[in-house]
C-alpha cells in the first residue's frame, strides 16, 4: 500500500451529525487518509455522517471508492452518509461513474446537517 | 522542417507525482485547444491509467518507471503510457458492471467514458502499453501538429 499522503482532514460534530472535511486533492496518494478518517467516524456510530468536499479540488476513482466503502459501512450500521460542497469537477466523476444517484448529495453543509436526504 | 510537438515524461511509479502529471496533461490539452471541462476530464483519464499501472501493475512499488507520451494530430490529443509491469490478459481489462455498487474497479470505465479510444497491448520484451486519444471539438490549437516522421 502507498504511504499516507498529506491530506489534512477536520472531524467535528455539528448538531446530530459528524462532519468529515478533507482539505486538498483526493487521489491514490491521499485516499488512505480519507479512508482512515471515515473509519474513525463510523466507529463512533453516528447516525449522520457528512463529508464536506468544499475544499476538495480534485478526486479520482480511488477517492470515490473510499466514499463507496464508507457509504456501505454507514448503511450497515443503519446510519446516513451525506456528501456536500462538491465543485463541478468532483461532481463530474460521480456522474461519469453513475454514482450520483447512489449517494445523497446536497449543495451546502447546512443542507447536509439539516436533514436533506 | 517543423519540430514535432511531442512531450515525453518518464516518471517513477510514485502516487505523489500523479498531481504533477495531471497538471501537465491538462496544460498540454489547453495548448491543443481543449476547453476547461474537457481538459480536466482528460487529466482524470490519464490519472486513472497511471493509477492502474501503479496499483495493479507494480503493486504499489514506487520505484518503477512509467513513460507517458503526449502528442497532437489535427484536433486530436494522443497519449501513450508504457510500463514494465507484468503483462495481463488483454481480455481482462474491461469496465465493471456499474450496477454492482462496490469500491474499486472504476478506472477502466472512466477511461473509456472520457476518451474516444483506449487500446491496451503487450509490449515486446515485457510490460503493457495503453494508447488513448480524444478529439477536441472546436479546438484552435496553439501547438504544431505531431508528424509521423
Amino acid at each position: 500500500m502507498p504511504d499516507k499522503g498529506p491530506l489534512p482532514i477536520d472531524i467535528e460534530p455539528l448538531g446530530d451529525a459528524i462532519v468529515v472535511r478533507p482539505h486538498g486533492n483526493v487521489d491514490l496518494s491521499s485516499s488512505p487518509d480519507l479512508r482512515d478518517a471515515l473509519q474513525e467516524v463510523i466507529s463512533r456510530n453516528a447516525q449522520r455522517t457528512v463529508v464536506d468536499l468544499a475544499n476538495v479540488g480534485y478526486m479520482d476513482s480511488s477517492g470515490v471508492a473510499t466514499l463507496v466503502a464508507g457509504l456501505q459501512a454507514v448503511r450497515h450500521g443503519e446510519g446516513v452518509l451525506v456528501l456536500c460542497g462538491m465543485n463541478d469537477r468532483v461532481q463530474s466523476i460521480f456522474q461519469i461513474a453513475r454514482l450520483d444517484t447512489i449517494f445523497t448529495i446536497v449543495d451546502t453543509l447546512d443542507d447536509a446537517v439539516g436533514g436533506d436526504g | 522542417m517543423a519540430a514535432r510537438t511531442e512531450v515525453r515524461i518518464t516518471l517513477p511509479s510514485d502516487p505523489a507525482l500523479l498531481a504533477v502529471i495531471r497538471h501537465s496533461v491538462e496544460a498540454f490539452c489547453h495548448l491543443t485547444g481543449g476547453d476547461e471541462a474537457t481538459c480536466e476530464q482528460i487529466g482524470l483519464a490519464v490519472d486513472e491509467a497511471l493509477t492502474n499501472v501503479i496499483r495493479h501493475g507494480y503493486d504499489y512499488r514506487n520505484d518503477e518507471l512509467i513513460e507517458l507520451t503526449m502528442s497532437r494530430r489535427a484536433s486530436t490529443v494522443v497519449f501513450r503510457i508504457e510500463d514494465r509491469a507484468r503483462q495481463v490478459p488483454l481480455e481482462s481489462i474491461v469496465p465493471r458492471d456499474l450496477s454492482d455498487i462496490r469500491p474499486g474497479g472504476l478506472g477502466v470505465h472512466l477511461i473509456r467514458e472520457v476518451m474516444d479510444e483506449a487500446r491496451w497491448s503487450h509490449r515486446e520484451g515485457g510490460g503493457m502499453r495503453l494508447d488513448m486519444n480524444k478529439k477536441l471539438v472546436g479546438a484552435e490549437p496553439r501547438l504544431l501538429e505531431t508528424n509521423d516522421a
